[in-house]
């Protein structure tokens, strides 16, 4: 995940072929029993449905490859989506398996472990993938397991974040410890901290998570938004002005209260 | 280790040209080997500030063309032995100026020159980004008004993003402002953001303050560096910043409303 800054290109070229690093959620299927994935995979959009909308998806076959066990992808593939997620690709599976991935046109994508034969699904639930490559966040599908998160994609940025520079958190909160200039743009799947003064466009929760909110010591904003609810600067009182604040979502109306 | 500096703003018609000249006069007067740099392609004008313009044979983009070497193209300063001007092309087209290029002629010259000063043209465009990419220090220059401000602002998100320092992750180009046309009478009067306004919207090292001032039109038009008028303010605030950039801690001057005696009321500044 690189710092996302906005620059118009000196050559006009018709495009640029780069390689390019990013988090994405991790479905780790634990059984292959789509019934039981289906309706807990139905509770688990139900708790959060804007985290998964348009959100890409890996599977994850690990904890299948052992054995010979097929995987309905048609099926599991169809109940993503279904759910808003776009199913890109699979790793970790066995030969037949990714095979019937191919099928369905899901990429395989490599992985640098090999499968372990043998895998205790039941006590670890959640577990990190030590590679640094596409995925940090892992949802899994499984009653007990926590909640995604967060913590695996938060940014800190030390800098200045000046006119015209754009800084997004794809995952996770935005912590800024310097000033956000006006025509600055800063922008977080979580919430957004600003310690120093915050004078260009805050938007928070840009995935539609309406529980994130906007820290800052100094509100001189542009335009600052909650899951899309925002409020332009003229908007904003003058009693607010020039104080640390949080801004949060309260029955679709946008609050500003002094901390 | 030679230092590239790279004098820069966004904004036209703040004094870039103006500061390159002052600044690396400055520096060769202390006795360190010092090359100034049109980056301008086009809008050629360093030549004229530093009164060498019936001197210019080659330019920059010959050299970078390898039309002539560098030394056919570097005119000697005829007040200051240590002090070099590179001029740029006033007819050539600014696509000229590539990334190798202009590499290639930086490294030649950090061979033999302490500073390396490059004049940046005003704008975000080509011109700007072969100016700062190279640079080890940026002088961003900045009058005190909003707009000017905001272009610094950006000017600045771009040296931290596009420059040979960022690319190789090495540490970032090292930043100062410098505030120029400053009118203590216009600031008091609430026409101007105050020095302590801009300092703090950028955030950056204060290098010095310019006062605003008649000499500095009168200095270009005679093809010398207003550095080199000592009865100017202008000229002694240019000598404080040089002595600022290399180190010495000077306290700013030219800040507040200078009173004139009563003499100076009677017969003018």
């Amino acid at each position: 995940m690189s710092v996302n800054l906005s620059e118009e290109s000196a050559q006009v070229s018709a495009f640029e072929l780069k390689g390019s690093t990013f988090t994405l959620p991790l479905l780790k299927l634990l059984v292959p029993d789509m019934e039981l994935v289906s309706g807990q995979l139905a509770h688990r959009v139900e708790q959060a449905p804007d985290f998964f909308r348009n959100t890409p998806v890996i599977i994850d076959l690990q904890s299948l490859a052992s054995g010979d066990t097929g995987v309905d992808f048609p099926l599991l593939v169809g109940l993503l989506r279904g759910y808003g997620m776009i199913p890109i690709g699979v790793r970790g599976g066995n030969r037949s398996q990714n095979d019937a991935a191919h099928a369905m046109e899901l990429a395989i994508l490599a992985d640098g472990r090999p499968p372990k034969s043998e895998r205790s699904s039941s006590s670890k639930t959640t577990e990190r993938s030590s590679r640094p490559e596409t995925t940090q966040e892992t949802v899994v599908v499984s009653a007990t397991a926590p909640a995604a998160g967060t913590e695996a994609g938060s940014r800190m940025i030390t800098r200045p974040v000046r006119s015209g520079q754009r800084v997004y958190a794809p995952v996770g909160d935005l912590v800024i410890l310097s000033q956000v200039s006006s025509g600055a743009e800063v922008l977080a799947a979580g919430n957004i901290h600003v310690y120093g003064a915050l004078r260009g466009r805050a938007l928070a929760g840009v995935k539609g998570n309406r529980e994130c909110r906007i820290f800052c010591q100094d509100l001189q904003a542009e335009l600052v938004s909650v899951a899309g609810n925002y409020r332009i600067s003229e908007h904003i009182e003058d009693s607010k002005r020039g104080k640390p604040v949080q801004i949060y979502l309260k029955d679709d109306a946008l609050i500003i209260d002094e901390l | 280790m030679t230092r590239i500096i790279v004098v820069t703003s966004g904004k036209g018609g703040v004094g870039k040209t103006t500061t390159s000249a002052a600044v690396a006069m400055g520096l060769a007067q202390r006795g360190h080997r010092t090359v100034v740099i049109d980056f301008d392609v086009g809008l050629r004008n360093i030549d004229l500030i530093m009164g060498c313009e019936r001197r210019v044979v080659y330019d920059f983009i010959n050299v970078i063309n390898g039309e002539a070497n560098i030394n056919q193209a570097m005119i000697r300063d005829k007040r200051c032995n240590d002090l070099y001007i590179l001029p740029t092309s006033q007819t050539k087209d600014k696509e000229a100026l590539t990334r190798k290029g202009v590499g290639k002629v930086l490294d030649e010259l950090s061979e033999s020159f302490d500073y390396i000063v490059c004049d940046s043209p005003a704008g975000i465009e080509h011109g700007a980004k072969m100016a700062m990419y190279f640079a080890d220090d940026a002088i961003v220059v900045t009058n005190p008004e909003v707009s000017s401000v905001r272009d610094s602002d950006r000017m600045l998100g771009i040296l931290a993003s596009k420059s040979r320092r960022a690319e190789n992750n090495q540490e970032p180009i090292k930043e100062y402002l410098l505030l120029t046309r400053y009118c203590p009478q216009r600031v008091k009067q609430g026409e101007m953001l105050h020095v302590d306004d801009v300092q703090e919207i950028l955030s950056l090292h204060l290098l010095g303050v310019i006062p605003e001032s008649r000499s500095v039109l009168s200095a270009s038009n005679a093809g010398k560096p207003v550095i080199l008028d000592e009865k100017s303010d202008a000229g002694d605030a240019y000598a404080d910043v040089v002595e600022r950039y290399l180190g010495q801690e000077l306290p700013h001057r030219f800040l507040e409303v200078q009173r004139k005696g009563l003499l100076g009321r009677l017969f003018g500044g």
